[in-house]
């Protein structure tokens, strides 16, 4: 009795010690994290010519100077936050349902092409995306599907990388009876991914929808190259092309807030999804 | 009966070719064409100079040749993963604690959910603009450069930019920030789906937490540790934003913080699909094989 | 601010002979007042000729700089929206593509290409190009030679000739026109000309750099003052780049020009003196010269850089203090510009024509330029009678009251006048040497040698880098 009480006495301090241990690390690495959002505000308070001056810890006075400018300034910033969010949020939902789709036939069915179609999209993975892109684009201009969403979004529902997340998850999380209890009960087999395994899925979409709505929020690449009518550009090119503008109108203070505009939507995503994730991997672990 | 049954199996696994075609067909239009013609080119001398075309003229394996002969790409290679694993092995090392420390119900942290949100947020920041904002510290005349100064540290301004290993930590602490909060995230999901009374029981024979992490939770964790691991390196291996923006596409001092995906870029310039195509199927075959063998090496383990 | 700064600037052409008509009025810096004005006979001209031609004007840029002209200066323009406007019945379409990664010229590359395929009304009839890639596209087929257009010499003898010289094809034939021009000269901190030579008067301070040598010379003096004479070794790169004798590329082979060689070898003595370093332009650490504390001596720039690019708006800059003079330094040079080209296959070339007649050759309009833009236009007459001060300036305060009236001059250069300057330096320039390659080997030259000049590659290793990049970019070149 007294032993395993003397144990759990020097046991208590040393959590006391690696409690301590683990704020400390904690703290650094939240500042670390968040000092790039100070930095970014305080540069978005500043003047294209105070900002000549270098980093200076204290924010300017040209917050509200820089935002007017900008949002009177000839660049749709709020229909380029409207586009941005349309294809993000459609690249996010297709994404994550395709992907999961793909990810149950692959985990559920026995079929001939499993394996092969197993490694197939496990190669397909190891190809960059940058090898493929100028051949992409000349066939999205043979498509005449130029200053159009859908060759944004669409390729999101071939997605590989989700995929595999998909198929590791459904791995620990999806047993095979519940499938099998479900077709007992009469489920056909479209309604049973759509009722029964995605709700289960929920941590695992959760988390990739974060990761393919931030990629393709801040996706600049493709985009620039496809969407040329004001009215179709997302942020990424908008801010962009206030960054290329000419020494008369060149100002980086309003660079700065733009930059600052476009992330501030992603943060209230993501924080309303990060609450679920929690949630979520919680309740899967409820499972394990 | 048995022939019922069996009838029965077939028609629900038709349900994998069903379930397959949204993503085979999405696939086939919009990667694979140009993937083919991709491996196709590398097999031609085809690229535009200006606004004329050259070729395409059959120049067989002269691509390959053509890359290999010099050095440079294993170069590009050994600065990829070098900058790669710079990045990588503290954010792995972070994200197993991080993940540790969070499931690991006698800690009992405060503010979890603040700290696990914080993780993340630098990924939020498109790479462009995180780079405008390291140039801001780390220049000459910037405040890291005045505080370590101040403090005695350094006698004149260190040129983080002009180093090789100043721009590869550079380029690895901006990696490391931007994919932390990812891989803890992933790794947490893995760690919370642990039994728990795993825990409970070596506690019971009283394990020190060191000892419940390595020979626990960390064997457990091997499934998800792999596809860390494999996505990371395949990323890795893909690296192109973060040093494109901060050395301005050069990855200069003398190339020395040059990836692959960069050299690529250059060839994309003049859109050299024969050069470039070439590139990309060498890059797949590395990609594989250094897959393959981080594969093998964690599961011969098991 | 800027919009403060302008007003403060807004250089009102008190106008004798043809410029009478949009003289003396002190709203012509509210914009679209007074292009109407100017052009009320050519519209209905340009309308008539329109009639049996294409309805939609598709124009290729990647800032907003030309529809802001277009916008504000070419007669019976009518905005729609951001990206479309009308003239008289045709549709003006633009299309902004960012220049980042390239991004610009590879979307007008592709389109192009595909120019002949494409419907009359998706033709690119308008794209504009910079200096360093103009040969790109002015030496293909792809550009229409401006006689073609019907435009005459005569139309153009009033332009500046460096800025033909930048559009005129390997066969001598013009293929653009700009509304521009930049002639550099070399701004000083008069502080530290006072300081170090104990006078900060122009004509004095340029025989302290009056060539090369004596400005190498003088980078030691600067030194011991506690000076850099440049902010970085790129300062100086346009400069020698610009009065090459050969080009970057001679029959198929990289060639590197003397002058540039000797940039090199000054550039490397500067910085191992430690009379300069090696920042890339537009960096914090170059900037940090736009203020007093930065101790930087000079830069070399047009007027738009000293105007607009270092930081006059902000309290304690040198320039806010009027602390910078202007000097014509070693060499003339220029730096940026825009070109106007028309794209082969257009399907409305009067309209074409039209717009590039006036906002290139019209001297009304490019007075008007000046009065609201405070461009340096591409107009001999026109710039040299504000140079000499046959043409006076009215500078008005925020509310509209003339504040001076007089010879041009400048606030953030003392009081300085220095147009005679710019004109002088821009007459000078020969731009025969120009190939399709400089932008290239511009970049990864500068590139290159910062290794050498920071002591991390030898002068070889540093050319052997300088010829792979070039040779990636342009797989056809030898070395």
């Amino acid at each position: 009795m007294t032993s395993t009480n003397e144990k759990q006495l020097s046991k208590g301090m040393g959590i006391r010690a690696r409690r301590g241990i683990a704020y400390v690390v904690l703290v650094l690495l939240s500042f670390l994290c968040l000092f790039w959002f100070y930095v970014l505000f305080i540069n978005a308070t500043r003047s294209n010519g105070e900002l000549t001056k270098g980093f200076t810890p204290l924010p300017g006075g040209y917050l509200l100077t820089n935002w007017t400018n900008l949002v009177h300034g000839t660049l749709p910033v709020w229909q380029g936050l409207f586009n941005s969010f349309v294809v993000a949020a459609s690249c996010a939902i297709l994404c994550t349902y395709f992907s999961s789709m793909t990810a149950y036939a692959i985990h559920v069915y026995d079929f001939k092409l499993k394996k092969f179609m197993f490694t197939f999209i496990l190669m397909i993975m190891m190809i960059p995306t940058q090898v493929t892109a100028l051949g992409f684009l000349q066939l999205v201009g043979k498509m005449g599907l130029e200053d159009n969403f859908i060759p944004l979004i669409v390729p999101s529902i071939a997605a590989p990388v989700t995929f595999f997340y998909m198929k590791q998850y459904m791995e620990s999380a999806l047993p095979l009876s519940l499938v099998e209890a479900a077709r007992i009960d009469g489920s056909g087999e479209f309604r049973t991914f759509n009722s029964i395994v995605l709700p289960l899925m929920k941590p695992a979409i959760a988390v990739q929808a974060i990761f393919t709505f931030v990629s393709n929020w801040n996706n600049y690449f493709t985009p620039a190259l496809i969407l040329h009518d004001d009215k179709m550009k997302t942020l990424p090119i908008l801010i962009a092309q206030l960054r290329s503008a000419d020494w008369l109108k060149f100002d980086m203070g309003q660079v700065y807030v733009m930059i600052a505009f476009s992330i501030f939507p992603v943060i209230v995503v993501y924080l309303l999804l990060s609450k679920f994730i929690v949630q979520g991997v919680a309740m899967g672990s409820v499972k394990g | 009966m048995k022939a019922a049954k069996r009838g029965k199996v077939v028609s629900y696994n038709r349900w994998g070719y069903i379930f397959l075609i949204p993503f085979v067909l999405v696939y086939l239009v919009f990667q694979f064409i140009p993937l083919v013609s991709t491996v196709y080119n590398s097999f031609y001398e085809n690229y535009r100079s200006g606004l004329t075309q050259i070729g395409p003229n059959f120049v067989g394996l002269g691509n390959y040749r053509a890359l290999l002969a010099n050095s440079d790409i294993w170069i590009y290679l050994r600065n990829t993963l070098i900058m790669w694993a710079m990045g990588f092995v503290p954010q792995i090392i972070v994200s197993l604690l991080l993940g540790a420390w969070f499931t690991n119900p006698s800690l009992r942290l405060k503010g979890q959910q603040f700290f696990k949100t914080v993780i993340y947020l630098p990924n939020l920041i498109m790479a462009s603009a995180f780079a405008m904002l390291f140039f801001t510290l780390f220049s000459d005349g910037g405040p890291i450069n005045s505080i370590l100064v101040q403090l005695g540290i350094l006698d004149a301004p260190f040129r983080f930019l002009s180093n090789t290993w100043g721009t590869r930590s550079l380029v690895a602490m901006m990696n490391f920030l931007m994919w932390f909060g990812n891989t803890t995230i992933l790794l947490m999901a893995g760690m919370m789906g642990i039994d728990t009374s795993l825990f409970e029981a070596a506690e019971v024979d009283g394990a020190t937490s060191t000892q419940v992490f390595f020979r626990i939770t960390l064997p457990l964790l091997r499934p998800i540790l792999i596809y860390v691991m494999i996505t990371s390196l395949i990323g890795g291996l893909q690296m192109f934003d973060v040093p494109q923006v901060l050395t301005n596409g050069t990855g200069e001092p003398m190339r020395s913080s040059m990836t692959l995906i960069m050299y690529l870029n250059k060839h994309l310039f003049n859109k050299n699909y024969g050069l470039g195509g070439a590139l990309s199927v060498f890059l797949f075959i590395i990609t594989g094989v250094l897959s393959l063998i981080v594969f093998r090496f964690s599961s011969e383990k098991k | 601010m800027k919009k403060k700064l302008l007003s403060a600037l807004l250089v009102t052409a008190m106008a004798v002979g043809t410029l009478a008509g949009c003289g003396g009025n002190p709203s012509s810096g509210s914009g679209t007042a007074s292009g109407g004005a100017a052009g009320q006979q050519t519209q209905a001209a340009g309308g008539e000729q329109a009639a049996d031609e294409g309805k939609v004007l598709n124009i290729y840029v990647w800032n907003e700089e030309f529809k802001s002209r277009v916008t504000d200066h070419y007669p019976g323009y009518e905005a729609v929206d951001a990206t479309t406007g009308t003239i008289g019945d045709v549709t003006v379409k633009w299309n902004i593509t960012p220049n980042d990664d390239n991004a610009y010229q590879n979307n007008l590359d592709e389109t192009l290409l595909k120019q002949a395929d494409a419907a009359a009304d998706d033709k690119i009839d308008i794209f504009l190009v910079e200096a360093d890639y103009a040969l790109k596209y002015v030496d293909t087929e792809y550009t229409m030679p401006i006689k073609d257009l019907g435009i005459t010499d005569a139309d153009i003898a009033d332009q500046y000739p460096y800025t033909q010289d930048i559009v005129t094809d390997s066969n001598g034939v013009l293929k653009g026109l700009s509304w521009q021009g930049c002639p550099g000269v070399l701004f000083y901190n008069r502080e530290a000309a006072k300081e170090t030579f104990g006078t900060d008067d122009p004509d004095a301070v340029q025989e302290y750099v009056k060539d090369w040598a004596t400005f190498n010379e003088t980078a030691a003096a600067l030194h011991e003052k506690g000076y850099n004479i440049m902010s970085s070794v790129n300062d100086s790169f346009r400069v020698y780049s610009n009065n090459v004798t050969s080009p970057w590329v001679v029959d198929g082979k990289i060639n590197i020009d003397d002058n540039i060689m000797k940039w090199v070898e000054d550039s490397k003595a500067l910085v191992d003196a430690g009379y300069t370093t090696t920042y890339e332009l537009w960096d914090a650490d170059w900037q940090k010269g736009f203020f007093p504390d930065g101790k930087v001596f000079c830069y070399f720039g047009p007027a738009w850089l000293v105007n607009f690019s270092m930081a006059a708006d902000t309290e304690g800059s040198i320039g806010n203090q009027g602390g910078w003079g202007a000097a014509k330094g070693p060499q003339g040079f220029f730096w940026g510009g825009t070109w106007i080209c028309a794209a082969t296959g257009t399907d409305n070339p009067s309209l074409v024509k039209d717009i590039m007649l006036q906002l290139t050759t019209n001297p009304e309009i490019m007075t008007d330029i000046v009065v609201k833009d405070d461009d340096f236009v591409n107009n001999k007459p026109a710039m040299e009678a504000l140079a000499d001060g046959s043409q006076t300036i009215t500078k008005t305060d925020e509310n509209g009251n003339v504040t001076y009236e007089g010879p041009y001059y400048s606030d953030i250069l003392g009081g300085q006048n220095p147009l005679p300057m710019y004109c002088e330096g821009v007459a000078d320039l020969q731009l025969s040497n120009l190939s399709s390659y400089d932008q290239g080997c511009n970049e990864e030259f500068q590139d290159a040698m910062k290794a050498y000049f920071e002591g991390k590659a030898t002068l070889d290793e540093a050319k052997e880098l300088f010829y792979k990049a070039v040779t990636e970019k342009y797989p056809e070149l030898s070395y």
